[in-house]
């Protein structure tokens, strides 16, 4: 039997199960959009049936990553920028957990940048989720590498001579095999891109638009959102690598003037994630790693039996 | 001659099989059934530069490269010269004959491959060699080894060569040769070899050297290996299944040795992207439950402090490996150093704690590997395994009995289900962090498991890991890890990493620590057969640090020398400060040029600073008095 039997477990899951019995310290400002993937979240879990003992979620540093106190289940909330590390070492020890990694656009795209390339590139299997609020919210509103150019900050009094980071792109570049963005203003279409994400086999990303009331007001979040899975005007393939970047060049062109896609950019299905690639390489056990220290018949090798020889 | 030893040096470029054939050497005198050691010195460049490997070789066991050398075995630096003229190394061509001239002991054996060197390019070779009754045996290795095969063999004519010379039986050569090569090398190597011994032992009176390799005999198993080798082996024994890491000298060989190892026994490797993420991986996967390791040298180390206070604070156990080279910065990347001690002790912010241990021997890596392993998951602390160059790299024979012991895949108080359903709970929270427990640890559970369900946090947090600013809170938790410590204090004085040498009741000591532990003892030997009255106390836990042992020790002399690579007495200033006093009998022996202790440089050091209250020969050592209180 299982050491994990809370994993794979089968039964009905009220998206209350999430919720904390305690109330967290830690709190949001009224009216964040951090609500808004909280609250999808909530509901995609359930959806994808897996119950909150066998999933991990793994935040950074930032308001977005205070996500662990509102979402009761397995959490890590790690330090600024290395989420990703850690949340995939989890799902290589223990691939049969559900793995969420979270964190700020400052977390997931700054600090953590080299991360989010690798973690992409590697296509490890889990979901990435980044609150791109286009601002830093806990360290109190300093531009952050999605604020658009020429935003002001105390930090950058002058208007920031940078040019924001393109999340999309730089995620389909680096080798993700799911791209998305959505947004807490529309949590019908977020709950749905969660449940693709989650339930996508390799590394999922998804950009999700937050509103930060308190240091952003300016965001232009607010706009009407075209959802190009679903729009007349788009036809739109998110498994031709070509029209998606064409369409994340669009978006991520015009973010700050007006027009905003959301939906699933990119999903390359066929392509093995990191861990398929790596058992097939012998370099992945069968069974996950984790359950071996829990089984008591387990036959442990000495490093006597196996590498002695050639040192004699 | 009159040594009763063979220290045996093969000098060429860099990429020139130096290691390897002085690894097969070395393996073929430990079968024949003598005690070895080597010693490796080779430059930051991957092709060309001189580098040399001593192997000494005792019917007793030998535990430092020892002094100088007596036999040199020099062939061509053929890596030295750029196609291009331009690049042209100046007279490398020529060095692994002059460089090594200094060492060369009195009566030494010199073999050059004449074939690529010409001995009249270094202008008072001759006279030197008059002076200093050398043997010198121009051989045309290269020749040779172009008549009956490849030109890259001539290391294996310098062998057959040494063989002839020293009387060395052929057939430990042949046989170590012949498990180690595919058969289509081994023939022509195997011809080489005997025509350089035949025409060596025809040629030349060979008996005049008079240098012969002592005979020995192990009376049991013998096993050559490194101290990275034994690192290795040792997180493997204790249930490491999990590496990340990032390459960077000398760590990579741990590192490596790991990778080759691991999928064999289902564990898992990951090359990533920098040291930050390397060490948060072995967070992560500790944290879904495994037992992880990873590691770096000194750079490499200063970016996983972030990751090891994430580690301490939330109480997830890793192992992280530290191997020494010199610093700061990039610093000299191939030469020993044992500077990171205070960085190791006390990077990473706040009241923070982990175990250090360093061990000083290839034995002793295996075992605190193993233990930092054992504390690092009895405990759920990180603990680091700190070590240098010198004893990452270096081979000695050590009984294949002493790994011969049971693996250990415990992780200490991490529970099962049922177990967790007795725990307790609030609301359906699991109390990872219960602030009254014996020892300081808090039993665990693991993401997947039924009704563990908690939340760990590199913030302050309370018993169900939720973040807390609550300074009652504060205070327990940071009491409660501050009580593991004295835990692993007490755990450990049962199983002392204390190393003692020399004789019981003594009027001086020696106090150190990794690396130099073997140096030391031999200088400890000769101090006393000079008369002077010294044992030595090395230190193998850092943190916790061993205050009353080191206390007694020190008590128990008139004067005490801390004996460390390094220019800043970092281990001393441990000492001091660990012990609140003694600074008055605290000296410093420091040696910081890129190269270890050699024991004479211990012994003169004692002798001529502590016993007479002279100034030290030369500028490689550094004596600093003590200090006062
Ligand atoms: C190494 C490090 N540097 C800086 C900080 C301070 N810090 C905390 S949160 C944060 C910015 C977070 O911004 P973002 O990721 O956009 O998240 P948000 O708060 O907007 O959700 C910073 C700089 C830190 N905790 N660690
Ligand atoms: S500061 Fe901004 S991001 Fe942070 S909680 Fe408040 S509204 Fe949300």
């Amino acid at each position: 039997m299982s050491a994990f039997s809370a994993i794979g477990e089968e039964r009905d899951i009220d998206r209350d199960e999430y919720t904390p019995a305690i109330e967290p310290q830690a709190t949001w400002c009224p009216g964040c959009g951090d609500f808004g993937v909280l609250k999808s979240l909530k509901q995609a879990l359930p959806e994808i049936g897996r119950t909150p003992d066998e999933t991990l979620l793994v935040t950074g540093i930032g308001c977005s990553g205070k996500l662990n106190s509102y979402l009761d289940s397995y959490g890590f909330h790690t330090i600024h920028g290395r989420s990703l590390p850690v949340a995939r070492a989890a799902a290589l020890a223990n691939p049969e957990l559900e793995v969420i990694a979270a964190g700020g656009d400052g977390d997931g795209y700054g600090i953590g940048g080299n991360h989010f390339m690798h973690t992409a590139r590697e296509n490890h299997d889990m979901t990435y989720i980044v609150f791109n609020n286009e601002i830093f919210g806990l360290t109190k509103g300093q531009t952050s590498p999605t604020s658009p150019k020429g935003h002001k900050s105390k930090t950058q009094p002058h208007g920031s001579a940078k040019t924001p980071i393109r999340p999309l792109s730089l995620a389909l570049t680096s080798g993700a095999s799911f791209v998305a963005r959505t947004a807490a203003v529309n949590p019908n279409q977020a709950r749905d891109i969660l449940v693709e994400a989650m339930e996508h086999d390799g590394f999922a990303h998804v950009d999700f638009l937050t509103q930060c009331p308190t240091w952003n007001k300016d965001a232009r979040q607010y706009v009407p959102y075209t959802d190009i899975n679903d729009s007349e005007d788009y036809d739109f393939d998110p498994t031709n690598r070509a029209d998606a970047q064409e369409l994340m060049r669009q978006t991520e062109d015009k973010l700050y003037e007006g027009e905003v896609l959301t939906g699933i950019y990119y999903r390359e299905d066929d392509r093995p994630s990191y861990q398929e690639e790596k058992r097939e390489l012998g370099e992945l056990p069968e069974e996950p790693l984790a359950e071996r220290y829990f089984d008591d018949d387990y036959e442990w090798e000495r490093s006597y039996d196996n590498f002695i020889d050639k040192h004699r | 001659m009159a040594d009763d030893e063979l220290i045996w040096r093969i000098a060429g470029g860099s990429g020139d099989g130096i290691a390897s054939t002085s690894q097969n050497f070395a393996k073929a005198l430990m079968r024949a059934g003598l005690h070895v050691f080597t010693h490796r010195h080779y430059p930051s460049r991957i092709r060309g530069g001189h580098t040399y490997v001593e192997v000494r070789a005792s019917a007793d066991p030998v535990k430092s490269r020892g002094d100088g050398y007596n036999f040199l075995l020099a062939l061509g630096d053929s890596f030295a010269r750029n196609p291009q003229e331009e690049a042209y190394y100046g007279n490398e061509e020529v060095k692994p004959l002059s460089e090594n001239l200094d060492e060369l002991r009195e009566g030494g054996v010199i073999i050059y491959d004449e074939g690529l060197l010409d001995a009249s390019d270094i202008p008072d070779f001759e006279e030197r060699a008059e002076e200093n009754d050398w043997h010198v045996f121009p051989l045309d290795l290269r020749g040779l080894a172009r008549e009956q095969g490849r030109e890259v063999m001539r290391n294996t004519a310098g062998v057959g060569a040494t063989c002839a010379i020293t009387g060395i039986e052929l057939e430990w050569i042949e046989e170590l040769m012949t498990d180690a090569m595919p058969d289509k090398i081994l023939e022509p190597n195997l011809e080489i070899l005997e025509t350089a011994y035949e025409q060596v032992s025809e040629e030349y009176d060979v008996d005049a050297p008079d240098i012969s390799v002592p005979e020995g005999e192990h009376e049991e198993e013998q096993l050559l290996m490194s101290g990275s080798d034994a690192i290795a082996y040792g997180a493997i024994d204790e249930g490491c299944r999990f590496i990340a890491g990032y390459p960077m000298t000398p760590w990579t060989e741990v590192f490596t040795i790991m990778t080759q190892n691991l999928p064999e026994l289902g564990g898992i490797s990951e090359q990533v992207e920098d040291e930050i993420a390397a060490a948060a991986l072995a967070v992560g996967a500790s944290h879904a439950g495994t037992k992880a390791m990873s590691g770096s040298s000194g750079g490499g180390f200063a970016l996983m402090s972030e990751p090891l206070g994430l580690a301490e604070m939330s109480e997830t156990p890793v192992v992280l490996v530290e191997a020494m080279r010199a610093g700061p910065s990039t610093g000299m990347p191939t030469k020993p150093e044992q500077a990171d001690l205070e960085h190791v002790l006390y990077t990473s912010q706040g009241d923070s704690h982990r175990v250090v241990l360093a061990p000083g021997t290839v034995q002793e890596a295996y075992d605190h590997s193993r233990t930092a392993f054992r504390l690092a998951y009895d405990y759920q602390i990180p603990s680091i395994v700190l070590y240098d160059q010198k004893l990452s790299g270096e081979l000695t024979n050590v009984p294949a009995s002493h790994f011969d012991r049971d693996p250990n895949p415990s992780m200490g108080k991490t529970l099962t289900e049922q177990e967790i359903a007795n725990e307790p709970h609030t609301e359906g929270k699991f109390h990872r962090f219960q602030h009254d427990v014996e020892d300081g640890v808090s039993p665990r559970s693991i993401p997947g498991q039924k009704g563990g369900r908690h939340l760990v946090t590199g913030n302050e947090h309370n018993p169900e890991g939720h973040i807390s600013e609550d300074p009652d809170n504060r205070i327990a938790q940071v009491n409660r890890r501050f009580q593991k410590m004295d835990a692993i204090r007490a755990d450990l004085d049962e199983r002392s990493l204390l190393r003692r040498y020399g004789p019981e009741d003594t009027e001086y000591g020696i106090l150190t620590f990794g690396s130099q532990q073997g140096t030391v003892e031999e200088a400890v030997d000769r101090l006393n057969e000079n008369g002077t009255s010294v044992r030595m106390l090395s230190v193998g836990e850092l943190a916790p640090f061993p205050v009353d042992d080191v206390e007694a020790f020190v008590e128990s002399v008139d004067e005490v020398l801390v004996v460390e690579m390094n220019a800043s007495a970092q281990f001393r200033g441990l000492t001091q400060k660990e012990l609140g006093r003694y600074g008055e009998k605290l000296h410093s022996l420091l040696k910081y040029n890129g190269n270890p202790f050699e024991p004479a440089e211990i012994v003169e050091g004692f002798e001529t600073s502590i016993v007479e209250d002279g100034e030290l020969p030369g500028p490689e050592t550094k004596f600093v008095p003590a200090a006062g209180d």
